[in-house]
């Protein structure tokens, strides 16, 4: 059984209690949402394994915060989709504005489409696969996790960046302070890899990205380095 | 008295002091910072608040019951203290017992059995604690019975889980210490555990952001603040701290954002650790930034519908008073809670020597090597730290504090402390006049207002 709510019909805060009456539940329950018509926080908070396909564009931090639940956007998401997911996957058919994935601590967030700046911004774990590129200070100050981006990357990527891992298919039109372009092993390769089919990605090759990382010089405070602070 | 051997003969250094004439422009605490600089090549760091002198709650004075106000019996005719938090938007508001609450510390700034002894103390004395840029710990949540649980920039932590468990959120937008700054935790206080709560790997600096990553205005706040409130299904009061700068437009588009209370935190307010020019530079103190608030929220007809709390240089009943009477709803303490736990004790004066300081000076919070064991993440010397004596000195101080608003809010006739009014206040200096706009003592005159 589908359960099905119209947001034409019903608000915002009805379709997030519904879904959060599922909490802590092992049930993968299938919901369909209509008419997302922009709406701003669709789906955030979910804490159990449901299937959600949300039909139209949404606004702001739809499936914020989410936990194991499965949520497609099938349109364009807003700024900040996914932001401090923890579990699951939320992909985006169409593309996503600012900050997608923004503090994800875990699971998968796909956008089939391009996301704008600070993608992956303080990313604490999660993994992001992009179809198309991504705009001016993606990953700013990433953690950890892995960020996958077939097409371009904009200005400053990686800036401040920790431990996260950055991989990159196409032009890349600048490195932000203390990210670097480093070698590309094969168990990259596997890496990307493995993302690239998580994230249904097909007819791309591994071999093509490129990898890039901290260089760890700002880790620790070294005035020599004041210009970079 | 010590001598001087200078050109062969003995000089009384006192003598010596009374012919030498200090600069007031290089005076010798500016020489030595000067040096440092020239020394180490880094900006100087510590923790503590603003160490100058500013207007404060000390510049004012209560006038008192008189002929024509009659005071309330001291122990006998109740004087009542409980504040409920949140009533404009959360299914459950906060109820807490006192009128003073436990500011945001981080673990990680702070040791896990001084963050149990916070929670320890607080939950005694009938009020809230709040974690801090760094999540919840289970120490902390277990023994805080209200739990304010922070969402900072850098969101080390962050989860929901934790949000449902909080009992309220507090969106940190700023803080009284440095406005528009970001945090910071050396490496050496980022053990293996607050390495994990951060994502972090052990060890090295940890920057945390000075800006949200997700939203940059009160337009999109007001949305993150309704993203919280749907993941919490509205239950929970939604606080926004703010660090007292453009305190009157910031308390209104606070308002605007949705906030059930607001925390405005003076440039007295304490930090973990933030650069000395930043610190003593940047920011208006809590008297003007109070008052400020207050008008903000009274020309929305909001005052006491969204409650405002204050912190940045809390220390005494008379502080609390002065700050209720004011406006505020209810006021919140930091460093003068380290101090309560035992921070800067003159017991331990020979080892605050050994790290190149004294008691009463101590503000290199952010080193790691505190010998109370509070503002440490090296076990030895937290594991010197007791909790739960820790947690009882807390809560004694707590009363102390209470019991002190209670006489002054008694003195002035009023069977609850928010009964407390600015016109119950005159200031000893102009510039306290002009700033908490109570008249200059023995005049009607406010400055900007009126003749005098």
């Amino acid at each position: 059984m589908v359960h099905q709510f119209d947001l034409d019909h019903g608000t915002t805060r009805e379709l997030n209690h519904a879904l959060h009456e599922f909490s802590g539940s092992d049930e993968a329950a299938a919901w369909q949402i209509r008419n997302a018509n922009g709406l701003h926080n669709l789906a955030v908070g979910i804490d159990a394994p449901l299937v959600v396909d949300i039909e139209g564009h949404v606004g702001y931090y739809c499936a914020g915060m989410n936990k194991y639940a499965r949520v497609t956007v099938h349109g364009n998401a807003g700024p900040g989709v996914a932001e401090n997911m923890m579990s699951g996957i939320v992909r985006v058919t169409g593309s996503a504005s600012q900050y997608a994935g923004a503090t994800a601590h875990g699971g998968l967030l796909i956008i089939e489409g391009n996301a704008s700046s600070r993608c992956g911004i303080s990313m604490k774990g999660v993994d992001i696969v992009v179809h198309g590129s991504v705009g001016h200070m993606s990953a700013f100050m990433a953690q950890t996790g892995r960020l996958v981006v077939c097409g371009d990357a904009g200005d400053a990527l990686g800036d401040s960046l920790y431990e996260a891992r950055l991989y990159v298919r196409g032009n890349v039109a600048g490195l932000g302070a203390d990210c670097v372009e480093k070698v590309m092993k094969d168990k990259h390769k596997y890496e990307v890899e493995g993302l690239l089919r998580e994230a249904g990605v097909t007819g791309v090759d591994a071999a093509e990205f490129r990898r890039f990382g901290s260089a760890r010089k700002l880790y620790n405070f070294n005035v020599d380095n004041a210009d970079a602070y | 008295m010590p001598t001087k051997r200078r050109k062969g003969k003995h000089v009384d250094s006192a003598e010596l002091h009374s012919r030498l004439r200090e600069s007031a422009t290089f005076p010798r605490s500016v020489i030595a910072e000067i040096q440092r600089a020239a020394r180490t090549g880094i900006y100087d760091i510590r923790g503590f608040g603003a160490k100058r002198s500013v207007p404060t709650f000390d510049d004012l004075l209560f006038l008192g019951a008189s002929m024509s106000r009659y005071p309330l019996e001291g122990y006998r005719e109740r004087c009542d203290t409980s504040v409920t938090l949140g009533t404009r938007y959360a299914k459950k508001p906060i109820e807490l017992k006192i009128p003073i609450t436990v500011a945001g510390m981080s673990f990680g700034a702070l040791s896990a059995p001084a963050k149990e002894a916070l929670g320890r103390g607080a939950t005694i004395a009938g009020t809230s604690t709040t974690t801090g840029d760094g999540g919840m710990t289970e120490e902390e949540r277990g023994h805080s019975k209200i739990l304010v649980y922070q969402l900072l920039p850098s969101r080390y932590g962050m989860n929901p889980d934790d949000l449902r468990r909080a009992d309220a959120i507090e969106v940190v937008v700023g803080q009284g210490a440095k406005p528009g700054g970001g945090g910071m935790l050396l490496g050496q206080k980022i053990s293996d555990r607050v390495a994990a709560m951060r994502d972090l790997p052990t060890g090295i600096d940890q920057r945390s952001a000075c800006r949200h990553p997700d939203w940059t205005g009160p337009d999109d706040l007001k949305i993150k603040i309704q993203e919280l409130r749907e993941i919490t299904e509205w239950e929970k009061p939604i606080y926004i701290k703010i660090g007292a700068a453009r305190t009157y437009y910031d308390t209104a588009l606070a308002v605007k954002a949705g906030a059930d209370v607001i925390v405005l935190d003076g440039m007295q307010g304490g930090t973990a650790a933030t650069q000395d020019v930043f610190i003593e530079h940047v920011g208006i103190p809590t008297l003007p930034a109070l008052r400020q608030a207050v008008e903000a929220l009274q020309e929305l007809d909001m005052h006491r519908k969204v409650q405002l709390i204050v912190s940045g240089g809390i220390r005494t009943g008379a502080d609390v008073a002065k700050a209720l009477a004011m406006g505020a709803d209810a006021v919140s303490i930091g460093v003068a809670a380290m101090i309560a736990l035992g921070d800067n004790s003159p017991d331990l004066e020979d080892e605050y020597n050994r790290l190149g300081s004294s008691a009463g000076y101590y503000d290199d919070w952010h080193e790691g090597r505190d010998p109370t064991g509070i503002s440490t993440q090296d076990d030895d010397l937290s594991g010197r730290f007791d909790p739960e004596l820790g947690g009882r000195r807390l809560a004694n101080y707590l009363r102390v504090l209470t019991l002190e608003t209670q006489t002054l809010a008694r003195a002035n006739g009023k069977s609850h402390v928010h009964n407390l009014e600015p016109e119950d206040l005159v200031a000893l200096t102009i510039e306290a006049a002009a700033m908490a706009k109570v008249p200059l003592a023995g005049t009607d005159w406010i400055p900007g207002h009126g003749k005098f």
